[in-house]
């Protein structure tokens, strides 16, 4: 009753005008390293520091931008294991059921998605990351001890190999 | 690379995103949960270009969400025969609108994003890659979302 709403993805898209869209694609390979990044940017575009800074602001509020933040690289940081465990969650419980694993501290991302009959039959997908795959395999254990039954089936998907990583793509 | 203790609280510190203001590397060497490294505005600036040049940050910016600036994103799948994974990945990875492919271990081997400037690209790209694989492309985009926290420890 007093749970939030799941983030669906009904919200409206918001308009990006030309100087934001520029703002996006200057910054595509990232914020420039430098003391002032925003006057770095503002230099390039032709307008103000504030302007830059004032529009990041609202693109952060509107949602497009979710953070300003390091995105490190998880098997530079020892976590060579990535499992993505997917469950067979009746609609009734899903929402509840994805709360529960979202707040585990070792999910990263936990969506709501559409079943595939007859052979996919799962609908919430949380992925875990960790060091081996036994400490994945621990952590299924306990995700499925705290579903404690609204999922009537799981299963893991290990990846084997990235085959292609690469950030947003915008067009000028 | 060797990450010591003043990068690893970098890493963490900086994943939280950095304060919307003129100098943001200024600011965070002086929090005081960064108050012990002694770190001032060049050496946080230092630290995060040697962390990006090595690969430890894939990325380090602003964190873009397509599908808020009126873009289409899903996740795919096809079940792929094993002797045909490299050929399919290359066609597949050839689409400028698939962003991340991985390889799993399951009857569905490629997994994928499809991330596209409009909604209705999502399904046209999808078409697209069915006919130059001969593969079905199975659609799983998000309908609910409970958590996105790519925030690892360091």
């Amino acid at each position: 009753m007093t749970d939030p709403a799941p983030d669906t993805v009904a919200a409206d898209p918001v308009t990006l005008d030309a100087v934001d869209r520029r703002l996006v694609v200057e910054t595509q390979a990232g914020l420039p390293l430098v003391p002032r990044p925003y006057a770095a940017l503002a230099a390039r575009l032709g307008i103000a520091e504030e302007e830059v800074i004032a529009r990041f602001g609202r693109m952060l509020r509107a949602g497009i931008v979710r953070r300003i933040a390091a995105v490190p690289n998880h098997y530079r940081l020892g976590y060579a294991a990535n499992g993505m465990s997917v469950w067979e969650v009746p609609e009734t419980v899903i929402d509840e059921a994805g709360r529960l694993l979202a707040a585990l501290p070792f999910v990263t991302h936990c969506y709501r998605r559409p079943a595939h009959p007859p052979d996919w039959p799962y609908t919430l997908f949380a992925m875990v990351h960790a060091r081996d795959r036994a400490e994945v395999e621990a952590r299924i254990g306990a995700m499925a001890g705290l579903l404690d039954g609204r999922s009537r089936s799981h299963a893991v998907l290990y990846s084997t190999r990235i085959l292609k990583k690469t950030g947003l793509r915008l067009s000028a | 690379m060797e990450l010591d203790a003043i990068d690893r609280a970098l890493i963490n510190r900086l994943q939280d995103g950095l304060p919307l203001t003129s100098r943001p590397f200024a600011a965070v060497a002086a929090e005081p949960a960064m108050a012990e490294f002694g770190l001032d505005e060049d050496m946080v600036i230092g630290r995060v270009a040697a962390l990006r040049e090595a690969g430890v940050l894939s990325r380090f910016g602003p964190l873009y969400n397509a599908e808020r600036m009126g873009g289409g994103l899903s996740l795919a799948a096809m079940a792929v025969p094993a002797e045909r994974l490299d050929a399919v990945a290359a066609l597949v990875n050839a689409f400028p609108e698939v962003a991340h492919n991985y390889a799993r271990d399951h009857a569905l081997s490629l997994w994928f994003v499809l991330a596209t400037e409009t909604p209705e690209r999502v399904a046209e790209v999808a078409a697209a890659i069915e006919a130059r694989t001969g593969l079905a492309v199975r659609l799983f985009p998000k309908l609910a979302e409970y958590a996105l926290d790519l925030r690892f420890e360091a």
